[in-house]
């Protein structure tokens, strides 16, 4: 089973419940790190013997004694990746390109092949029984849904998956969540947390995916999102009050079951009660 | 005219605060929130809109059924498996059009799509443009970049001399949209391992950008020794320490009360706060 953990609101704590569900769970369990621009559950799991490869997806390439500067490949980009000046010049943007081949199956000339460009890393390795697998983003790329996808291609088939989210809820975090079966999503009781929640409840919704919400630091704030999930009828997987020590030990990258053990058996107690109800 | 963008690389680090509270304390500028992914600002500084404008993103692929002869040419060129029984996925279309132009019967009509609205509005502290993105739409670097340009034109229209935008958490495409050509970024960040992950990476991005930066710690106070490896991490990167926050839950009570920090209460962060956009003033003064 694949349980994503999202919120629309960045720092609610998606890393914080991924990596300590997954080291909560019996193996097999693998954690996936889908929030490629800034990841961070390595920073907790500390896993070991860590393989890296570079990730790449194909640009164009133009080779220029075969150009005839026809225009035709700028013509068909819709991202501006590509384009011919007036001046005999081509011009390509590879953090711009989002490896449609449009430019290559159009050039009248065949004059554009494609050529690998690396934008990211991914990383294995192992932190107790836990597989963990993560994608970096190399600093000045624009995407990262072709880098997500690519991480996603590690999810196995046994036991359990925990993908860890971007925030937001436009292209990564879409990319992230629509292959789970389930959608743990992470809220703070606080205006911004229950104005950001609404807009990640409308994005699950949209791609018809179950999903409940914990709600955590859930003393600090209001009673709004328990208000707005009775009302719209969305389980409440789990509130975690404030802890200062939990903060503190966040602060240092340590697991919260290891300050707080007695969360290990509510986060498995979590998990049953998702796998019981069944995913999509 | 200058133009301030505060990003943090990690979600949750107090921007909105931040950025609420420099509103109360700054004087002839434009507010812009070009968070469109997750806009935040509106809940702390209440705007009243005077102009709603469609935002028009990329288009889509949609396949005529009367017109489609279920040749099979579009469906070996997409590359993203965005078409199944020659009907498209809206989600999974990246919008790049090459089924429309290959397609030998012209049966894939294009339509641009409205994927948000931007809002020119007023507020107790001056005008404020801002928008929201829709739900799973893309393209939110394109509406980052119409959300300053509109702040910017205001500006402009109104002798205001600074823009103060509310950036987007993470690297990526929204990031690069609205740092690009910024006079300063400032980065809040917090005294966390995560945080430090996360500073280097946006810092690297503001480097790489050539855009000069500054660093605000938030709740500071929560590891000591983890703020003092953040100014020594400024440095390395550049960027001119502006202040530190403590922890303070005056901050989440302004949030609660749909304040600003500033606005709320007098309390250790907002005295803090006062300061860190004293320095950030003087900063933007040499520019």
């Amino acid at each position: 089973m694949k349980i994503a953990v999202a919120s629309g609101k960045g720092g609610t704590g998606k890393t914080t419940i991924s990596v300590n569900i997954a080291m909560s769970l019996p193996p097999p369990v693998q954690l996936l790190d889908c929030d490629v621009e800034e990841p961070n559950a390595h920073i907790f799991l500390k896993p070991k013997g860590i393989e890296k490869s570079n990730v790449t997806r194909m640009v164009p390439e133009v080779d220029l004694d075969k150009c005839d500067y026809c225009g035709a490949c700028g013509d068909i980009c819709e991202f501006k990746a590509i384009t011919v000046l007036k001046d005999a010049t081509v011009m390509t943007f590879h953090e711009m390109c989002h490896g449609c081949k449009g430019c290559v199956m159009v050039c009248p000339q065949s004059a554009i092949r494609e050529k690998a460009h690396v934008f990211g890393t991914l990383e294995k390795g192992k932190a107790r029984h836990v597989e963990c697998i993560h994608g970096v983003l190399n600093v000045g790329e624009a995407m990262s849904p072709p880098l997500i996808a690519r991480v996603q291609q590690e999810i196995w088939s046994k036991g359990i998956t925990i993908i860890d989210a971007p925030p937001g809820t436009s292209c990564p975090m879409i990319e992230t969540v629509r292959r789970a079966d389930y959608v743990i999503l992470v809220t703070e009781p606080t205006p911004f947390g229950l104005n950001d929640l609404k807009l990640a409840v409308e994005a699950v919704r949209l791609l018809n995916l179950p999903f409940g919400i914990v709600i955590n630091r859930s003393d600090i704030g209001d009673q709004k999102v328990n208000d707005y999930a009775r009302l719209e009828q969305i389980p409440v997987l789990l509130e975690i009050p404030h802890n200062r020590d939990i903060a503190v030990a966040y602060s240092k990258g340590e697991l919260m079951i290891d300050v707080i053990p007695d969360m290990k058996e509510k986060f498995q107690q979590m998990i049953n009660q998702i796998i019981k109800q069944g995913g999509k | 005219m200058k133009e301030l963008t505060i990003i943090s690389g990690k979600g949750g680090t107090g921007k909105t605060s931040i950025v609420g509270s420099f509103a109360s304390l700054a004087q002839n500028f434009v507010l812009a929130d070009a968070d469109v992914d997750a806009a935040d600002l509106h809940l702390v500084i209440p705007p009243e809109i005077t102009k709603r404008n469609d935002f028009m993103g990329g288009h889509k692929a949609i396949i005529d059924p009367e017109r489609c002869t279920q040749c099979g040419e579009c469906l070996e060129r997409c590359q993203y498996d965005a078409i199944a029984n020659f009907t498209i996925d809206t989600i999974a279309c990246e919008g790049c059009g090459v089924c429309v132009h290959f397609c030998p019967s012209a049966a894939i009509d294009f339509p641009q799509r409205k994927c948000g609205e931007w809002f020119v509005s007023n507020t107790a502290f001056g005008p404020m443009v801002h928008a929201r993105l829709g739900i799973a739409e893309e393209n939110s670097g394109l509406l980052v970049t119409t959300v300053r340009n509109a702040a910017r034109e205001l500006a402009e229209k109104q002798n205001r001399d600074l823009v103060i935008a509310d950036g987007p958490p993470g690297i990526g495409c929204p990031v690069i949209a609205s740092i690009t050509g910024a006079t300063s970024v400032l980065i809040v960040t917090e005294p966390t391992l995560s945080g430090m992950h996360d500073l280097k990476r946006v810092a690297k991005l503001a480097n790489f950008l050539k855009v000069p930066g500054m660093l605000c710690i938030n709740k500071f106070d929560l590891n000591t020794d983890m703020s003092e490896q953040l100014i020594a991490t400024a440095k390395e990167y550049q960027l001119t320490p502006v202040g530190k926050v403590p922890y303070d839950p005056a901050v989440t009570q302004a949030m609660v009360a749909g304040k600003s920090p500033v606005d709320f209460s007098e309390s250790a962060a907002t005295s803090a706060i006062r300061q860190v956009w004293q320095n950030v003033s003087n900063f933007l003064d040499s520019y």
